[in-house]
This record gives structure tokens, sequence and C-alpha cells, in this order.
């Protein structure tokens, strides 16, 4: 069985926890709050003003230039503010605030439950509604998919990725879609096989999540989706990696950076991405929702929702019952997500999960000195000298973190995972990371003029 | 709701090893070998290990505690480490006190002077060795004192190298059980390779150090055997993997983490090194055994190594 080539890490994937709990629609907030940054890229110009009106799926925030993405209102009601307010890593950003009246939609979304197969649009019409729609990766990264998906000049896209490895412990919302929305995911990747128009199509699913695979499958046969392959995975983190999962799927290795997955001739999309491309291009519905898996060990319950973004993420908790004592809250996984430390925060596009680890859980461990063990190197996925990066990064040795590839890290964490010293080198290699690419742009503009 | 909320960078979640674990399961791997040692040489064997040991503990507490003035990691076993590998490298005949300055040499030079757990770059049981070696030669290189029935006052690495013994005389069964001519955790060839299994399976070490030393040993073994053909052939390659330091260092003494290299490419040419100079030592030099020196020399290559040694790049050919 395939995977990826170099380094990972085998944590315990918690997925029991939630990966029963069938997608439930959750009830409409009475209130959202709607940040116009959520995406990479350039933030969102907001359309709307304190006071105005707005229909659910309206565009209300404006993309800035190519590499950013369009906002709607995921609810209809009035305009309450727009104005800077905290988001979950408690930042103050643009957003608007829409209290809820009714649920009134704007026209031409089709909301029937009805599966739309049929689809004879060409490359560029179906790339300016996924722009339209305002569609970014859901698998966490936030990276605008019209841009993903506009190949550049002179370049060929040979095959289609479809991520449905969601290698982060915990998470099962790509699980769930994979189970029981198995028909738009596979429309959605005929559309986007369409879009940057390739013969094969590959959905990467990793072998903990036999019943997807299988019911991929069998739908594929069924339904007679032509060049759709699943492959199942040796299970590994970090194999929904981009580069670790092209790897796994190809063989071959994208270049370090500034190289991009098309210099090997693909294309990667996440299966909770490529639903929302099936209902931008055959339902002209917006992004809007998502599931979200809200999960932990200490959660009165646990839940995969289907949620409007906007809704505060007090109301996801309350419903699972957030224990009392030490918590930590996860927008994302263990190995990746970012803590949220404002409950009123809004659910943004790219919140995979919200997992609450509990306890003793959501503390460190006590940091001891390296012992030169070398388990960093050995777990690394981009062969990085993790201990080393760390310590430039600590001394502030910018050139030389550059020399040892600094920018090259995915901070997928496998390094401070496998620490016997508990050492956080992660920290200090992101701070290095941040500090090289920063310099390497600044470079590049110096050198422009 | 009563309730708290942390918030710390990426990652969250922690694999299941512990720095005191590991140096745990490195002591647990030197079981066998202690065992070995006991039955052949007697009781006195665990008195100088618990004397290396306790010495180690202390001399690493003082030093963090009334010299450092910071805080003190005897918690993390790296002493007892430190102080039964010593105690391996000692004759089980040696006087207690030179155990002692032995300890003090290993923690006080070999590694606190650097910084402590993970800055040495010398190996710090085979610091404290060397010094011993140099200092009381007499001391260190007497057999008998614990077994005064002991067939010979040498080691078989030098009966075979003096000419005292042939190879083709040595009991080959013996050194693998346990013999009585060596330090006291050399004696034993299939205990410490329990041990070096173990680790493996632990993770604690890779294979690329002990497998590149011995497979050295063994190559260099073979190559010099070649001119005299016959039995030699296997005899001379299996004599010195059997006798004398070749597994301990192998196993446990050149895969100190913070004094080998930090990359597989590096870990073979550092084990290499380690098997040819060891070879050198014992055939052509005037120290019948050459193990403590290569590794050693070896230690002092490791910076080096790990400069020109970087792991692969993803993405580069």
């Amino acid at each position: 069985m395939r995977t990826f080539p170099i380094g990972g890490i085998h944590p315990h994937d918690n997925k029991e926890w939630s990966k029963d709990k069938a997608i439930e629609r959750l009830e409409l907030p009475d209130q959202v709050a709607i940040t116009m940054i959520q995406h990479i890229g350039a933030p969102s110009t907001p359309l709307v003003q304190k006071g105005d009106k707005v229909l659910t799926g309206q565009l209300i925030g404006q993309a800035v230039g190519f590499v950013s993405a369009n906002i709607h209102s995921p609810i209809s009601g009035t305009v309450t503010a727009v104005d800077g307010y905290a988001n979950g890593q408690g930042q103050r950003r643009l957003m608007v605030v829409i209290k809820r009246e009714g649920d009134e939609w704007v026209e031409g979304i089709d909301r029937s439950a009805e599966h739309k197969r049929e689809c004879t649009l060409s490359s560029e019409e179906i790339i300016a509604k996924v722009k339209e729609a305002g569609i970014v990766g859901l698998g966490g990264a936030q990276f605008p998919t019209h841009v993903k998906l506009s190949i550049p000049d002179g370049m060929k896209a040979e095959v289609l990725i479809i991520n449905g490895v969601e290698c982060e412990p915990y998470l099962t919302s790509d699980y769930r879609n994979m189970l029981e929305r198995a028909e738009e995911l596979l429309t959605g990747v005929e559309i986007l096989m369409r879009a940057v128009n390739v013969e094969r199509a590959v959905i990467g699913v990793e072998n903990n999540k036999p019943d997807a695979i299988a019911h991929l499958r069998e739908v594929i046969a069924r339904d007679n989706y032509r060049g759709i392959e699943v492959m199942p995975l040796k299970m590994r983190y970090p194999q929904g990696g981009e580069k670790q999962l092209i790897a796994a799927v190809t063989g071959r290795q994208v270049p370090p950076p500034p190289a991009l997955p098309i210099s090997v001739g693909a294309v990667v999309c996440n299966v909770s991405t490529t639903i929302a491309v099936y209902e931008a291009v055959q339902k002209n519905k917006p992004l809007i929702e998502r599931v979200v898996t809200v999960t932990g060990k200490e959660l009165k319950s646990t839940h995969n929702f289907l949620a409007r973004f906007g809704t505060p993420v007090s109301t996801l908790l309350d419903i699972a019952g957030l224990p009392e004592g030490d918590n930590k809250l996860l927008n994302g996984g263990p190995m990746m997500g970012r803590c949220i430390v404002d409950l009123t925060a809004p659910l943004i596009k790219g919140c995979s999960g919200i997992t609450v680890l509990s306890g003793k859980d959501a503390v460190r461990g006590q940091e001891l000195s390296c012992i030169k063990c070398a388990k960093c190197v050995e777990a690394c996925p981009m062969g990085l000298e993790p201990y080393l990066l760390s310590k430039l990064g600590k001394m502030q040795k910018w050139d030389a973190a550059e020399e040892h590839n600094a920018a090259d890290c995915i901070e997928c964490g496998c390094c401070s995972y496998t620490c016997p010293s508990y050492l956080p080198l992660v920290d200090y290699i992101r701070l290095a990371k941040q500090t090289v690419a920063a310099n390497i742009r600044a470079r590049a503009a110096a050198n422009k003029k | 709701m009563q309730t708290r909320l942390f918030a710390a960078p990426s990652p969250h979640i922690h694999g299941a090893e512990r720095t005191q674990q590991i140096m745990g399961d490195v002591v647990l791997a030197l079981v066998p070998a202690l065992a070995v040692s006991v039955y052949v040489l007697g009781w006195r064997v665990l008195m100088i290990s618990a004397i290396a040991i306790a010495s180690c503990m202390l001399f690493e507490y003082l030093i963090q505690r009334f010299l450092l003035k910071g805080r003190t990691t005897i918690g993390d076993l790296s002493a007892v480490v430190t102080g039964l590998l010593l105690a391996f490298n000692l004759p089980a005949g040696i006087p207690w006190w030179i155990v002692v300055i032995g300890a003090l040499v290993a923690i006080g030079i070999g590694k606190m002077t650097f910084g402590g757990l993970g800055c040495n770059p010398f190996n710090p049981a085979l610091t404290g060795r060397i010094f011993l070696l140099i200092a009381y030669p007499v001391q260190m290189t007497d057999w008998t004192t614990a077994v005064p029935d002991a067939i010979s006052g040498s080691t078989m690495l030098a009966n075979v190298k003096a000419g005292a013994v042939a190879l083709s005389e040595v009991d080959y069964l013996t050194l693998l059980g346990g013999h009585m001519n060596g330090s006291m955790g050399e004696i034993g060839a299939l205990a410490l390779i329990l041990g070096g299994v173990y680790l493996l399976w632990r993770g604690v070490i890779s294979w690329h150090i002990p497998v590149a030393v011995l497979g050295t040993m063994a190559l260099f073994g073979l190559c010099v055997a070649i001119p005299e053909g016959g039995a030699t052939l296997w005899q001379l390659p299996l004599f010195h993997l059997l006798a004398g330091g070749a597994l301990l260092g192998a196993i446990f003494m050149a895969t100190d983490y913070s004094s080998s290299p930090m990359t597989h490419k590096g870990m073979i040419i550092y084990g290499v090194g380690i098997g040819i100079i060891t070879m050198v030592i014992r055939l052509w030099g005037a120290y019948p055994e050459g193990m403590s020196f290569a590794i050693f020399i070896m230690n002092a290559v490791t910076p080096l190594i790990n400069k020109y040694c970087r792991p692969k790049r993803f993405g580069t050919k």
C-alpha cells in the first residue's frame, strides 16, 4: 500500500469519538459574525452597511484581486454592525454582524435535494462559478480554490487528486461527507476534472476508513463514474499534507518552494471542498455552510454538524457540553489546529472541526534539554533538521535558518510530537520560517526595482 | 461553568516517548550483560556498579546544585546510564576509589563541562574510562584480583595478539556465553546482543551504527585473514567481534546520542570509521584493545559529519 516517502508519525487517530455520528443540520443561529478574511490572500471588502437587509447567499464581501475570495451571507436578516471584533485567536478582524430574520434565500439557488449529474460548462465557466461562490480549501488551508484550478500558462495538469486522507486525529467531517454525500462528491470530482482538463482523478483515503473506501468504490461502479479511482493509503501522518499526498499517489515529489504542485502535473482538492464545488456549479449555491466535527474525549456528546458560517463557537460547544476544569479548544485537529481563546468567535470556512482537549491533555509537558536523539530528523516529512532549525530560530540566526531550508517547513508538528524532551521545536521553526519567507520576499522585491 | 482555557501553538498532542523512559530502556537493556557478569565474576560486580552509578548521580547533583546553581536533572536517569556504562568498562577487581575518580571525570569533565545532557561531544563514560586507563594502567588491566583462579592475567585480545593463544584454540562458545578475561560488561556477547535487540525493538537506537561498526570490523578482519586463508577466514573476524569491547562499544557506547551523528548516512560513516580504527589499533597498535579510542576519535569527527551529512531534502534528487 502506498504512502509518502520520508518521515511521518503514527499518532492514535481518535476518530472513534465522532466517526459514527451522522451529519446533523444545526439550527440556524440568531446572529452571525462574518470575518472578511477567511482565506489566504487579500481581505475582502464589505459590500453592506449597518441597517442593510441581506438574504441568505447574498454577496456581502467582495474579493480583492485574484488571490482572495468572495464572502456570502449565511443567513437572512439585518446588518447590525460592520466593525472589528475578536476572532478565535483573539485578533481583531473586520466582521459583518447580521441579526437573523427568517431564512430567505437569494433567487436562483437550487435548494432541492435532487442530484444533478450532467455538466456541460467549459473550464473557464466552472472556474468563474467557483470564484463567484467564494470557495476556499476546506481542509484547513483556506487557499482560494479558483486560484488552484487556474493552471498557469505553459503548465499542464495530468492528474486530479482528491484529498480524503483526513490524517489529523479526531476529525471526521471529510469521512462523514464521503459516506453520506458520495454522489455529490463524485460529481464534484467530474466537474473538477473538466475544470483542469484531466482524464484521471484519484481519491486518496487512508486505510483507517475502509467503509469510506468501499462505499466510494461501490458508487463509482454503480453510477459509472469514469476515470475516478479510490486509492487506499497506508495510515501515517501527515499524509494529508499536499506534497505528501502527491508523493504518495504519484510517486513524484514537488520540488522545494517556490515550486507548486502543478510542476509535477498534480492538482489537489479536499473532499469537502469538492462537494462545495458541486453545489456552486450545479446548484448555484455559494459557500455558506460546512460540515464541522465537534469532538473530544471529555465532551458530553460529539457531533458532525452541518453549520452555517458565522455561528458562534459557543453555540456548538453548548450542545456538545464543555467539561469543567482545564480545556484547550482547537480550530481543527490536535496536530495543526489553532487554539480558540474567545468562545464568541465565529465558525470560519477553514474550520473542519473543533477539538476539545481536556484536563492533562490541555497542558504541555515540561521541556528538558535536547539529547540529540535524532528522532525529529527521522520524523520530518520534508527532510529537514528540526533540532537545528529550532535552535537557529531561537538564536535568531535567520541566514543560517534559510540555508537549512526553514522555508520548506510545513508546520505539521511531527518533530515536536516525537521529541522525548518535549521541546517546542515547531514554535521556533515557525518563527524562523516566517522571518526567512519575509526576507526572501523582501529580496525579490528589491531585485525587481 | 467553571472552565479554564489554555492556548499554545500546535501541535497539541505528544508521542509516548520521554527522555527518562529512553534512559530507563538503556539501563534495562544492560541488565542481561550485568547478570552474566555477576554470574561469572561474582557479587563484587554489583558493588562496583552501584558505586559507579551512585557517584555519577552524586557528582551530577552536586555540580548542578552548588557549582551551576541551577535545576538538578538527575531524575532523567542519564547519570545512571553513564555510571553503569563506566562500571561495564572497568575490571571487576578495581579498587573502589578509582571508580569514584572515574565517575568524577565522566560526569564532571565528560558531561557537565560542556553543558550537561545532550551537549557532551564525547561519550562521558568513555571519557572516564580513558582517563583511568592512562592514570591507573596497572589496576585497569588487572583481570585477576576478583577471581583468583582466573586462567590468565590478560584478556583474550592480548593473549591472541601476543601469540600466547592461537585463533584456533579460542573457545568461541565461551566468548559468546560468558568468559572471565575482560571488563565487567564486555564478557557476555550473547547478553549484549540481547540488549541490543531490545533497544532496536524499542526504537531507542537505529541499526545503522552497530551494523556499520561490526560489519566493518568483520570485513576488515576477513581482508586481513585472506593471505592466511583456511579456518582463519572465519576465525579472525568472529574473534574480533566477540572478544573485547566490540559489542559493548558498538551497541551501547558508540550509539550515545549526543556524541554520534544525526542522520543515517552520517551514522554509517561514523560506524565505519570506528570499525577501521578499532581494527588498526587491535592488529597493529600498541594496545590490545582499540574500541574506546576509536569511538573517542570518531566522537571528535561527529560535528564535521553532521555538517556534511544532511538529510535528503524533500523534492530534491
